[in-house]
């Protein structure tokens, strides 16, 4: 095999689930984890005699999804059915959007590892609902059926196959993620199913125009497993072509714990969804004044708010990409900032480094951290004001992170507040000095190293409090004196 | 009691003549001794009629009552009514008490309307005969050899039998037009988006239109006024204020332009209903109306199209009854597949499924193009049709069916000409108009149902035509014999 002859193109569809408080087709409630069938209305039940009622949040969200990524919000969108029988599938048709997508042609562009940026084109995105959820532990041979899920709002956004390694799939997937968090439309939360994707993946001899066959992979949801399955399923092809064989369309199914995709269904086993418009929803129909509204409440989005704080924070563009990342972390960290009274520098450090540190040993969201933006903003002031060093502001850090209150009253509580008082620091220094008659000899016989050792000593006395530059400066006057 | 009409009971209950409770007692009897015979009925909810009437002769007492409170009616049971069976007349929602009401059931309760109970009717609301009922066809009470139309036939039969006076259907193709011209009532299609779908169970969604059967078009008038309005449940519901359609009743109907258009008194019709259309039009000229020649160049498209478009939205509709959650499912499935195919099997009859096939097929992929997509081509030149003709007319007439009543087997065996007797009235429900069919004589002791079509929202010049004529004939005063 020599991947260095092959090409892959990979193309995504994402799943993300809309942050809505209600269903997109009924009024039921979408919480997560509630007890099985407790959110499912007659709608969501598909009884005999109901109808839809589309809720209008779901269009502003898709539409918010459009103008973020450059696309058209179409003027008119249609809803369809995509008809299949399935026991989670209550309707036995699910609403979806074909012909006419609401939000259609737009891109994002991701970063690249070797600093350079792609454009990855976007096909569509359009609205369906969710469909419930099949249970089959604990029913002893037969099936339990929970709806909870059933007409959940999604907004499916598929790619251009622009996408030419795992790596480009994830850093797309990682960005559309941080995106639809940022626009408030979606929690983004995989372990919940908030957001998946599907992965259309094929191979082609190195400069050849048309496409390989396809197949696509069901259902990730992890960044890790997108780059796992498509990697696997690449190599997987290219040993098929190489044995002599074809590659087939068809649906494959990514196994984590065995690290390997199987076969699902072939496109000849493939559904006949006979969509049709829906007759029971009307087209949705987009005037400007109603994008201009969406357009108006839009948020600050990564690429501008990344640009933002290379300039107003004079921070690297590597820094400004990883605190802007997610938006919660970005608005800790200008929180931070605020607090601190600027050094937007030391706060992203703080920020990347001790607080990231500690979020990841506890696995904790920057929401569940321990220490507010608030509270490490004044922290971050005592190092600058020179009350304390920075070498025990993690001391202090760690204090306020296991409870300890804040960087104030961890400071006055164990008295860490630094000796700045130069007379003092004389008096120590003397003291040490007087203590200390062969090593200033040694010093004075120009051992230069030996001033560490008085260093130390005056730090020892002073439990780490004196101001070391004033230490420094103190201890050269004594001993170059004489 | 039985002879009078809604309006005049109205008048009754509020003059205390008689009360709610009696006049309920009164359906019920005639129910009990005539329904054996007619087969209207799938469900009689004599109980809760019984604490409904007694309800309304509190409200009644207490002066606050409606034109509806105290009226004893039945419902199609297609309307969902909470805990009561819902069967839409099949085997497969047999033991299904729906979980909730109707959108037109709850606003008739909140009204004060008495129901009695649930009629028979065409499974899933598919023939025009009412012999494809799950609970065995219901007989036309002017001959009980004939059918009483479909797919409302149980609505139509219990109206023009005198067994309630008025009663509610739901129209996709002629379901409330047809069986009342086959019974000699009126019956009338609203436009589509008047009423409420919310509750009612689908068959063609863009089709279908909930209605009412009355004996009188002043009748329909109040019954209809409860009925219709926006629904935010129903997104196809139209929020446009409801007419005072009691109060237009009597406005006289001099100028009204009507059209004739060439295509509905061609070959096909038979000629005694032939006959009494043009008795019926000579007594609007006499009324003042101008006759106005016309044609709707793309009729003969309807039936086609319509046979496309319904059962395309059929087959997707009735795949929820799938025994998963609720109506028929077999014992013992081997399998997910067995579950399927052997309760929709056993829980569907032979129509539904024609129309299930010829529905999955139209949608198939490679078809689509040239049958769904076709069909809502014609919709759009049928409707064309008649906005052109309407810069020219007020309303249109012509004959509901093209003969009355048929035997009872005679087409059962024939689905193609089954479906040609919903020839004339298709064509409102593609366009999505609304259309009144009331009584305009008899061939050989059948009635025979005159056609009115108006233009959008115009229920109320609809019932006002079908009432001034109504104030000069009396053929809807007639009584099958039996039912004196």
């Amino acid at each position: 095999m020599n991947n260095m002859e092959w090409e892959t193109v990979i193309g995504l569809e994402i799943h993300t689930q809309l942050a809505t408080t209600s269903k997109i087709f009924s009024g039921a409630a979408t919480r997560y984890g509630a007890e099985p069938n407790t959110q499912a209305c007659a709608v969501d039940l598909g009884l005999p005699g109901v109808l839809p009622v589309l809720n209008a949040e779901v269009v502003r969200m898709a539409a918010k999804f459009g103008l973020a990524t450059h696309s058209t919000v179409a003027p008119r969108s249609v809803f369809a059915r995509k008809n299949y029988f399935y026991p989670d599938l209550p309707k036995g048709y699910q609403i979806s959007q074909y012909e006419l997508p609401i939000v259609h042609d737009g891109y994002l562009d991701i970063e690249l590892e070797d600093g350079t940026s792609k454009r990855i084109g976007i096909t569509r995105a359009h609205l369906e609902e969710d469909a419930g959820k099949s249970l089959h532990e604990d029913f002893h041979g037969m099936t339990g059926i929970d709806l909870n899920r059933a007409g959940t709002p999604l907004l499916e956004i598929v790619s251009e196959p622009d996408m030419r390694s795992a790596q480009e799939a994830v850093a797309y997937m990682k960005k559309v993620h941080a995106l639809v968090r940022y626009l408030g439309i979606s929690d983004g939360n995989m372990q919940e199913g908030s957001f998946r994707c599907d992965a259309n993946v094929s191979v082609r001899p190195r400069g050849q125009a048309e496409f390989g066959t396809r197949s696509e992979l069901k259902n990730i949801n992890s960044f890790r497993f997108v780059e796992q399955a498509i990697n696997y399923e690449v190599e997987r092809q290219i040993m098929v072509i190489e044995g002599g064989g074809k590659v087939v369309q068809e649906t494959r199914l990514f196994d984590p714990q065995k690290q390997e995709t199987r076969a699902m269904r072939s496109k000849e086993e493939a559904n006949d969804y006979r969509y049709f418009p829906d007759p029971d929803l009307l087209p949705v129909e987009i005037d400007a004044a109603f994008i201009e509204a969406v357009r108006a409440g839009l948020p600050e989005l990564p690429d501008a708010r990344k640009a933002r704080f290379i300039e107003q924070y004079e921070l690297s563009a590597y820094d400004a990409a990883v605190l802007t990342a997610a938006r919660e972390l970005a608005d800790y960290y200008e929180a931070a900032v605020a607090a601190a009274g600027g050094q937007g520098k030391l706060t992203a450090n703080w920020v990347m480094g001790d607080l990231s540190a500690a979020l990841n040993r506890d696995d904790r969201d920057i929401a569940e951290s321990p220490v507010s933006a608030q509270a490490l903003g004044e922290l971050l002031q005592r190092i600058s004001d020179g009350t304390i060093s920075g070498k025990l502001a993690k001391q202090v850090f760690e204090a306020m992170w296991n409870g300890a209150g804040s960087a104030d009253e961890v400071i006055d509580r164990q008295g860490l507040k630094q000796i700045s008082d130069s007379s003092a620091i004389e008096g120590i220094i003397d003291e040490v000095l007087s203590r200390s008659a062969k090593q200033i000899e040694q010093y004075r016989g120009g051992q230069d190293k030996v001033f560490g050792y008085f260093v130390g000593q005056v730090m020892k006395a002073t439990q780490g409090k004196a101001n070391p530059q004033q230490v420094n400066e103190l201890l050269k006057q004594k001993l170059d004196q004489s | 009691m039985y002879r009078r009409g809604l309006t005049e009971l109205a008048v009754g209950l509020r003059a205390g003549d008689f009360s709610s409770v009696e006049l309920t007692r009164a359906c019920l009897d005639r129910v009990g001794r005539h329904d054996a015979a007619l087969n209207c009925f799938i469900t009689v909810t004599e109980a809760q009629a019984l604490e409904a009437a007694h309800a309304a002769d509190a409200r009644l007492r207490a002066g606050d009552a409606g034109p509806l409170t105290g009226i004893p009616f039945a419902h199609k049971d297609i309307f969902c009514t909470k805990g009561v069976k819902t069967s839409c007349g099949s085997r497969m929602l047999d033991n299904f008490p729906a979980p909730y009401d109707a959108t037109v059931t709850r606003r008739l309760q909140d009204a004060g309307a008495v129901m009695i109970g649930k009629t028979n009717m065409d499974e899933f609301a598919m023939g025009s005969s009412n012999e494809t009922s799950y609970y065995g066809p219901v007989k036309n009470p002017w001959d009980l050899a004939r059918v009483p139309g479909g797919s409302s036939g149980g609505s139509a039969a219990a109206v023009a039998a005198r067994l309630v006076p008025a009663a509610t259907g739901t129209d996709t193709g002629g379901s409330i037009r047809q069986p009342a011209a086959l019974c000699g009532i009126t019956g009338l299609k609203p436009t589509y988006g008047r009423v409420s779908r919310y509750g009612m169970i689908a068959f063609a969604s863009s089709l279908d239109q909930g209605g009412t059967f009355t004996r009188s078009a002043g009748d329909a008038a109040l019954l209809l006024a409860a009925m219709a309005g926006f629904d935010e449940r129903d997104s196809t519901s139209v929020d446009r204020p409801v007419d005072d359609y009691p109060a237009r009743l009597d406005a006289p109907l001099t100028g009204l332009r009507i059209g004739l258009p060439q295509e509905y008194f061609g070959a096909g019709l038979d000629t005694g209903v032939g006959a009494a259309i043009e008795a019926a039009l000579a007594e609007y000229a006499k009324l003042g109306a101008t006759l106005v020649d016309i044609s709707l160049p793309n009729t003969r498209l309807a039936v086609p199209a319509y046979y496309v478009v319904a059962p395309a939205e059929c087959s997707s509709n009735l795949s929820r009854f799938d025994g998963v959650r609720f109506g028929y499912r077999v014992e013992d499935p081997r399998d997910l597949t067995d579950l399927y195919t052997r309760s929709r099997g056993e829980g569907f009859g032979a129509e539904v499924k024609r129309r299930i096939l010829i529905g999955t097929y139209a949608l198939s992929a490679g078809y689509y193009d040239a049958y769904y997509l076709k069909a809502q081509q014609v919709r759009r030149l049928i409707r064309d049709d008649f906005l052109r003709a309407f810069e020219q007319v007020d309303v249109i007439m012509g004959p509901t069916t093209p003969s009355p009543a048929f035997r009872l087997g005679e087409k059962a065996d024939d689905p193609v000409s089954m479906y040609l007797s919903d020839i004339y009235t298709i064509a409102a429900n593609l366009a999505g108009l609304p259309a009144l069919s009331i009584p305009a004589g008899f061939v050989d002791g059948l009635p025979v149902g005159l056609h009115v079509v108006g233009g959008y929202f115009t229920e109320a010049q609809l019932l006002n035509t079908g009432h001034r004529y109504q104030q000069v004939t009396d053929w809807h005063a007639l009584i099958p014999a039996g039912y004196e």
